[in-house]
């Protein structure tokens, strides 16, 4: 097997960082080619690595942002080289902070060479979470900014240079010339090649403006593609350091079970068997080869406590809706609901209820670490490098210098999955035998124990006056959390973490919630309909004054953390469902009544297009001349702000309903967003697609289930997805494009809105209504059967 | 054709495997997963370890014309036959047709699936050059995607079996 030969074009600082990674390069010349460290990617190293300014000017730099040596260096030869520290998930965004590269220093997409997300080479941004790439990195900030600044000195230096004033200047492909006279040039190579900038990036440096983009804002092919079609592509599962073995980790039993002892003998002279760890409640195998370290992990005796016991799946909404203490807070209180809800014409109310989801991973979550001498070296699939080389360092109890975290590609995670545990399992484990350890989950130890999507519990309220207008709404939710990303001090945020002593975020209970000082709506729990004033400010989207969105946080059995469109999804799901209930009370058409009820131009605007796509035939729901038997058609509306102010998005849905069987279809799904200026049109619509289809799984099939000790969700036939195949709805997307306006996030908006837009067209077609997600069959006939 | 040798406990055999048409000699308990030879002593990035239990498709590989998941195929029933991975369709100055259209399609996000997605859809329409859009369909029905990017996949294998029946 020789079939990846990286090592050419490894310039002397490539290797370097690889000495610093403590692999030798005799040991990675040994390696068969296979080994990829450092800051490779397979496939594109050899061209990626040719660059003769590369990544070791980088580290001594630091990861500072204000400098502009942390963001962008040129080379002799004119390359450009970048760092950032977004990671790629397979949303795209390595790609599309490529051509933002490419754009603001006019140079072409492929002499643009990116790193993303190592704590020795790329500037600290956090986690790539949140649809927040966009917004940080492609606005005036970060690495937009430091690529504004980057082309201004590069035309300061050139008008210096050949004596022309820098509005007379041109650039083109790396080259600065004169307008007048194309002769007197210079190249970016020739201006600063090989040599530093030695400046901070200038807050007020120029962008390009969109009206001028050649490169951005124009479909662009994922670099890595090519790769990942062909199995060239290098996932930290595929990641192979010399000398390294293989663990597995023995989870508890049941939740809260913990460790009584440990019975080492029980897998004494087992093939490859390398050593038992044990430390507190973690309990872990290291063996020569994955095969027999799994053996090994399954054969392990080791005695438990009993766990603490878990509420009945089947009655658990009451649970969470009657649990104390709670957290309460007010995102807006006009403190005249009650008042008006009396006095309304109408009042409609309904409860929806959202289940624990998981992340569900289809590869489970793979770290290879490398902890000897007092130092380590992760190779991870963590969306948070810098958080967790600070979170590393507490569980190996090394100072958090001589950690270093290097971001693979995992398979896509959609939030925090088993990454960042997986992650402090293999450096537990390897710090055990001193010698570089890779651990892959298995698909139980991933599900059981991931940081699963919130549950919520809805009760919803609105007063309709005489003319069917909204004149009061009253939202109150219960939530259940525990744990979360472990930020940069709280390992105990996952289940590692907590296994070897850590605890997680402490809960601090508060009733009742304070006035709210401001209006914060990042979790959407506020509809789009109210006018959201606190304090005389008025930041909502609608007409709705009289308002209160009142949120009872309560600790959750199982650990929690973000899950695509974390909270703004459940929240969506109520508040949109919701106002198709008060639409259908008012006996008004549910595109025409969210119109007359919102003051958003560019929510409006987006709500309108995706009518217009689906050719939305306006008229009250449920569709008249319902049968009540048979096969049944309906469409739905749903629509959001993301998370307040990150993406404005809408969506139609086309369902049939089964109503013999309670089976639905979704036939049709129109899409249209509004993210800002338009990056990559392409990718922005895979990302839609892409969160569309997995909206339809959670929406109709997926919620986490448990016994009275522990997750009965451990595999594909107990939390069962969608696959490929059958019953793919067509999906069709609408690109509103805002050059002028700030870039939002795109990769959690159209996620949020369809659940909604499914229980709506359910109710459209049958005039029945689901509130509780999944919409199983059983749960559609349900509805079906309390009809009127 | 297989050696035995009893070492500490263990039955380790030296097992000939062909895989993307290179032969390999392999010492390994006969009872592991092909998968776990493929990427750990083969040391290849196709096949992937997604559940281990058969049920998503991530560590197909192709034997004598079918596809298999090798996660939960013991290798020594496969000793002699011709394995194909991912790695062995094209590369990436000269992918399959099957892999030029997913990346004509764009058909990929983060890319763990295709291994099984690519091969899965291969082998069927190695074995139905004729099949229709909904037989494709049904095929597929066993793979699983995550980020949901089925509609361009589906796409990027309509596009190829097209190609196949024209």
């Amino acid at each position: 097997m020789n079939r990846l030969n990286t090592r050419k074009g490894w310039t002397p600082e490539a290797l370097a960082a690889l000495e610093k990674a403590r692999v030798s390069r005799r040991d990675f010349i040994k390696g068969s080619g296979a080994l990829l460290v450092g800051f490779s990617m397979a496939g594109l190293a050899g061209q990626w690595l040719g660059s003769p300014r590369s990544a070791a000017a980088q580290s001594l730099a630091g990861a500072g942002s204000n400098q502009l040596d942390s963001w962008i260096a040129i080379a002799a030869d004119g390359n450009v080289t970048a760092y950032a520290g977004k990671c790629e998930l397979g949303q795209g965004i390595f790609t599309a902070q490529t051509q933002l590269i490419a754009e603001e220093l006019t140079v072409p997409f492929d002499r643009v060479k990116l790193f993303v997300c190592d704590t020795a080479l790329t500037p600290d941004q956090g986690t790539t979470s949140g649809a927040q790439s966009h917004p940080t990195n492609f606005n005036q900030g970060n690495l937009a900014l430091a690529c504004a600044t980057a082309r201004e000195t590069l035309l300061e230096r050139a008008s210096a240079r050949l004596g022309v004033p820098g509005d007379q200047l041109v650039v083109s492909d790396g080259v600065i010339s004169a307008k007048a006279d194309p002769s007197k040039k210079v190249s970016y190579g020739e201006l600063v090649g090989g040599k530093p900038f030695a400046i901070r990036v200038n807050p007020g440096a120029k962008r390009k403006p969109a009206s001028e983009w050649t490169v951005l804002g124009k479909p662009a092919r994922r670099v890595e593609l090519p790769a990942l079609a062909t199995a060239s592509f290098e996932h930290v599962q595929n990641v192979r350091v010399p000398g390294m073995l293989h663990g597995q980790v023995v989870r508890p039993p049941a939740v809260g079970a913990t460790v009584v002892s440990v019975d080492e003998n029980s897998v004494h002279g087992l093939p490859g068997v390398v050593k038992v760890v044990v430390k507190k409640n973690f309990v872990g195998v290291v063996a020569e080869k994955p095969w027999q370290a799994l053996q090994a992990a399954n054969k392990l005796k080791v005695t438990w406590t009993p766990g603490v016991g878990l509420p009945s799946h089947g009655t658990f909404y009451e649970h969470l809706r009657n649990q104390k203490p709670t957290r309460d807070t007010l995102v807006v209180d006009s403190k005249d609901v009650e008042e008006k809800l009396g006095s309304s014409a109408k009042v409609v109310k309904a409860t929806y209820h959202y289940p624990y989801q998981m992340h569900g991973s289809v590869g489970s979550s793979c770290a290879v670490a490398d902890v000897q001498a007092g130092k380590a070296t992760v190779w991870s699939p963590t969306q948070a490098v810098y958080p967790l080389k600070s979170t590393l360092a507490m569980v190996l109890g090394m100072p958090p210098e001589n950690v270093r975290v290097i971001f693979r590609m995992g398979s896509g995670c959609y939030g925090i999955n088993g990454a960042d545990t997986v992650s402090y399992d293999a450096a537990l484990l390897s710090q055990a035998v001193g010698k570089p350890v890779r651990v892959q989950l298995t698909r139980k130890d991933e599900m059981a124990w991931e940081n699963y999507g919130f549950p919520f519990v809805f009760d919803q309220r609105a007063g309709v006056d005489a003319d069917g207008n909204i004149v009061a709404w009253s939202h109150e939710s219960w939530f259940a959390s525990l744990g979360s990303r472990p930020g940069t001090t709280t390992p105990g945020n996952v289940v590692t973490g907590l296994l070897v002593g850590f605890e997680p975020a402490e809960f601090k209970a508060r009733t009742p919630a304070p006035d709210p000082t401001e209006f914060d709506n990042r979790l959407s729990a506020a509809p789009p309909y109210v006018t959201g004033c606190v304090n005389g400010k008025c930041e909502g989207l609608g007409t709705v004054a009289s308002q209160r969105v009142l949120t009872h946080e309560v600790r959750s059995l199982f650990w929690t953390g973000p899950l695509r469109a974390p909270s703004r999804l459940q929240n969506t799901f109520a508040n949109e469902s919701f106002m198709d209930e008060v639409a259908a009370a008012a006996q008004q058409d549910p595109v025409a009544f969210r119109l007359r009820h919102l003051r958003d131009p560019r929510l409006m605007e987006v709500v309108k297009s995706a009518a217009k796509a689906a050719n939305w035939a306006a008229r009250p729901s449920p569709r008249p001349g319902i049968r009540r038997t048979g096969v049944a058609a309906g469409r739905g509306v749903s629509c959001v702000l993301y998370g307040g102010d990150n993406g404005y998005v809408a969506m139609i849905a086309e369902v049939e309903v089964n109503q013999a069987t309670g089976g639905v279809a979704v036939k049709r799904l129109v899409l249209a967003s509004d993210c800002g200026p338009i990056s990559n049109p392409d990718g922005l619509r895979n990302q839609m697609e892409g969160a569309a289809l997995q909206g339809v799984s959670r929406t109709l099939l997926e919620e986490v289930t448990w016994d009275n000790q522990k997750v009965t969700s451990i595999d594909w036939k107990t939390y069962p997805p969608l696959f490929l195949g059958p019953d793919v709805p067509k999906i069709e997307t609408v690109l509103i494009n805002q050059p002028n306006e700030q870039a939002m996030g795109a990769g959690e908006t159209a996620i949020s809105v369809v659940a909604a837009a499914i229980a709506n067209a359910i109710f459209d077609a049958t005039g029945a209504r689901v509130r509780q997600v999944p919409f199983t069959p059983e749960r559609v006939k349900a509805a079906l059967s309390a009809r009127a | 054709m297989a050696r035995t040798i009893e070492r500490e406990g263990s039955v380790m055999s030296v097992l000939n495997l062909k895989v993307n048409g290179r032969s390999h000699s392999v010492d390994v308990d006969p009872a592991t997963p092909l998968l776990y030879v493929l990427s750990d002593d083969l040391g290849l990035h196709g096949p992937k370890f997604g559940c281990g239990l058969g049920q998503c498709g991530a560590c197909t590989v192709i034997v004598g014309g079918q596809a298999i998941r090798s996660c939960s195929t013991p290798v020594s029933t496969v000793a002699g036959a011709e394995i194909t991975t991912l790695e062995g369709l094209g590369t990436i100055e000269k992918p399959h047709p099957l892999q030029k259209a997913f990346i004509e399609e764009q058909a990929i996000q983060c890319g763990f699936c295709a291994n099984g997605v690519i091969l899965t859809a291969k082998a069927f329409l190695d074995r139905n050059p004729k099949a229709t859009e909904e037989q494709i369909r049904q095929a597929m029905s066993g793979v699983l995607c995550r980020c949901y990017t089925n509609t361009r996949m589906m796409a990027a294998i309509q596009r190829y079996a097209k190609e196949v029946r024209a």
